[in-house]
């Protein structure tokens, strides 16, 4: 099988990749800039069998995407900032229940209603802690429209796997950026069902099993269960007995950790010798590896660590990148929020500086390269 | 033809769930019986049965049903219901919500649950009054009730819930009392029949909250009460001071044959497939 080279925009080629995992039922609300999304998916889903449905709300487009999930179908939505905020709760819903989706967020400028039109990368504490309670959730960051296509078939397969919500988080310059990408054969690109459960005596929907993640029951084949947010019992029905309830939530983070080695994912590039390493994600990271590569030609060891996994964020990856370097640089398009993280796995045991840009504009390569260089004669 | 066999509600219940949590003379047992009946004198398998509920007393109806139930978020039940129906038409999707849930944080999923006109049935259950927080004032809260958040009696208009899904596009609209549980049974099989968005209030009490604070009676007095409210013409002198001043009709309030979504959906669907061919 030979790929093909095809000229796509990243909102494009998010569509096409969740069409060819699979993704059978999209529920959305039109919002910049993310809207060609669900332009796409409406062309795309009747084509294949699949249902589109334009809500009358994010929260109804979320609230959609999991009750077509209950029914067995691959769901996924896509929306920006506002959007997301409104979708948090069904979020949170998603997670409990353990009922596979794909959330798009493309990020632009906030708060509010912010720049609609303008790149940001200010939902990334969002995308992780946005819903409320301790709750698993995985978060994925493309820096390119290769990526997003990638990154997008790559959600569903975790989404299903692992029976957690799953957030595809990139920026509006990657968004709508027009790249020649490499669609992969279609078969490589299928993302396989969440387990299936099947019916059988004293069958309980959440218990206990060796990878952590309870087979899921479709409805309409002889089982009959309960489904609800409230914490629940391995019966699925409601219960406030507090090693039940312990139990209940330790077993849905713990199902993220104890699979850190499927879904982890980053990229280090020339990190090996470097001396100072830049943490970023996205466009940024673009921006980034730029500069790298001209620091590199004027003798600056510098080095990239980009996490294609934002979240949980790959933490071994990141130590074993930043083992030799004497400082960490984190630029990003936000007050410093990526930042948070990096200081947190890198315990005061060298320094990390930050470069952030709120306008609303990219930064650029020469912002990073001049920043990098105004660190080293610290050194 | 042979006769369905005689309904027996344990038939339909998650037994090892009992004794359920409703307050006794609680109308939504009632409410529960009437669609069991009916689910039964349609003949729907349980398997093919979806329950979808949002958040409330209403709510947590929903899982006593031996089906696939859903207890979603509050107000949400018809986005999930819509979703469900979407990508599995084979299931009969029920939606069971409050007056709180469907007609205050969930009244747009409502309108455009009407508009759309998706293959599905909306039971509201009707209270008035939010029971499972401890008693605040609802869309349907009467006027000059008391309620935990209007100590000095409810001034805000009620919402008419069938007039707003009339309105919104349903296109099949009815209302029944739980004192009239054969009549509220057909109801909901008119309603599980009727091919495309059906509402259904069920108005029903909430004994131990609402009528106690508003010193309405024991559940049997609230219940007869009910007959002076909804049918004044035939039982206006059973109550002299009707507890809900406006009088709501009852039984099938509209019908209409309108194109059902889902079905024109996957039937544009094919012929775009098959023109492509």
């Amino acid at each position: 099988m030979t790929t093909e080279l095809q000229p796509l925009h990243g909102n494009q080629a998010c569509a096409l990749a969740a069409v060819a995992a699979g993704c059978r039922f999209f529920a959305g609300y039109p919002i910049t800039p993310s809207s060609e999304i669900a332009e796409h998916m409406s062309h795309e889903l009747p084509r294949v069998g699949g249902v589109f449905v334009q809500m009358e709300d994010e929260i109804g487009s979320l609230a959609a995407c999991i009750g077509a999930s209950f029914g067995g179908a691959k769901a996924m939505t896509a929306t920006s900032g506002p959007g997301f905020s409104l979708m948090q709760e069904n979020l949170g819903y998603a997670a409990m229940t353990e009922t596979p989706c794909v959330i798009v967020n493309v990020m632009r400028g906030g708060p509010s209603t912010g720049m609609p039109t303008r790149p940001a990368q200010g939902d990334l504490m969002q995308a992780r802690w946005g819903t409320h309670g301790d709750h698993p959730i995985i978060v994925l960051t493309p820096a390119s429209v290769q990526e997003i296509y990638t990154e997008t078939t790559r959600a569903f397969a975790l989404s299903e796997r692992f029976r957690v919500p799953v957030v595809v988080l990139y920026d509006q310059v990657v968004a709508q950026l027009l790249e020649s990408i490499e669609v992969p054969p279609a078969e490589q690109s299928v993302a396989a069902d969440r387990p299936w459960a099947a019916a059988g005596n004293g069958f309980q929907p959440y218990a206990e099993t060796e990878s952590l993640v309870p087979p899921m029951v479709r409805p309409g084949e002889g089982l009959r269960v309960h489904t609800t947010g409230l914490t629940h019992a391995p019966t699925g029905f409601p219960t406030q007995a507090p090693p039940v309830a312990d139990r209940a939530l330790k077993r849905l983070l713990e199902k993220i950790e104890k699979h850190r080695d499927v879904i982890d994912k980053s990229d280090a590039y020339r990190c090996e010798d470097a001396e100072i390493v830049i943490v970023a994600c996205g466009i940024t990271a673009r921006a980034a590896r730029r500069a790298v590569a001209t620091l590199r030609e004027e003798g600056v060891k510098a080095g990239l660590f980009r996490p294609l996994t934002m979240w949980p964020f790959p933490e071994r990856a990141f130590r074993a990148a930043t083992a030799n370097a004497r400082r960490v640089l984190v630029p990003e398009l936000n007050a410093g929020q990526l930042i948070l993280e990096v200081e947190r796995l890198t315990a005061g045991r060298r320094p990390v500086a930050g470069l952030n840009r709120v306008d609303g504009e990219p930064l650029a390569p020469r912002q990073i390269s001049d920043r990098v260089k105004e660190l080293a004669r610290h050194d | 033809m042979t006769e369905p066999l005689a309904f027996d509600i344990r038939e339909y219940l998650r037994l090892e769930l009992m004794p359920h949590f409703m307050c006794p003379g609680c109308g939504h047992g009632i409410a529960l019986r009437a669609l069991l009946w009916a689910v039964h004198e349609l003949g729907i398998a349980k398997d093919k049965l979806a329950v979808v509920s949002g958040i409330g007393c209403s709510g947590r109806v929903g899982a006593y049903i031996d089906a696939n139930t859903y207890h979603t978020t509050h107000g949400r039940p018809l986005a999930f219901a819509t979703g469900l129906a979407l990508a599995r038409p084979d299931l009969k999707v029920v939606v069971i919500t409050g007056d709180g849930d469907c007609l205050a944080i969930g009244g747009n999923h409502l309108l455009h649950a009407c508009r759309r006109n998706l293959d599905l049935t909306c039971l509201m259950f009707n209270n008035e009054v939010y029971g499972m927080t401890g008693g605040q004032v609802s869309p349907t809260t009467s006027a000059t009730r008391l309620t935990t958040t209007t100590p000095t009696g409810n001034a805000e208009p009620v919402f008419d819930a069938c007039r707003i899904a009339e309105a919104a596009g349903a296109s099949f609209v009815g209302r029944e009392v739980t004192r009239q549980v054969p009549a509220l049974k057909n109801l909901i099989k008119s309603a599980m029949s009727h091919v495309g968005f059906s509402f259904v209030e069920v108005i029903s009490d909430c004994t131990e909250i609402y009528g106690r604070k508003n010193d309405l009676g024991e559940a049997p007095e609230m219940i007869l009460h009910q007959k002076a409210d909804m049918r004044p013409e035939a039982f206006g002198n059973v109550a002299d001071q009707p507890f809900r001043p406006n009088r709501l009709t009852t039984g099938i309030l509209s019908q209409h044959d309108l194109p059902e979504y889902g079905e024109t959906y996957r039937a544009r669907a094919a012929l775009l497939r098959s023109g492509e061919k």
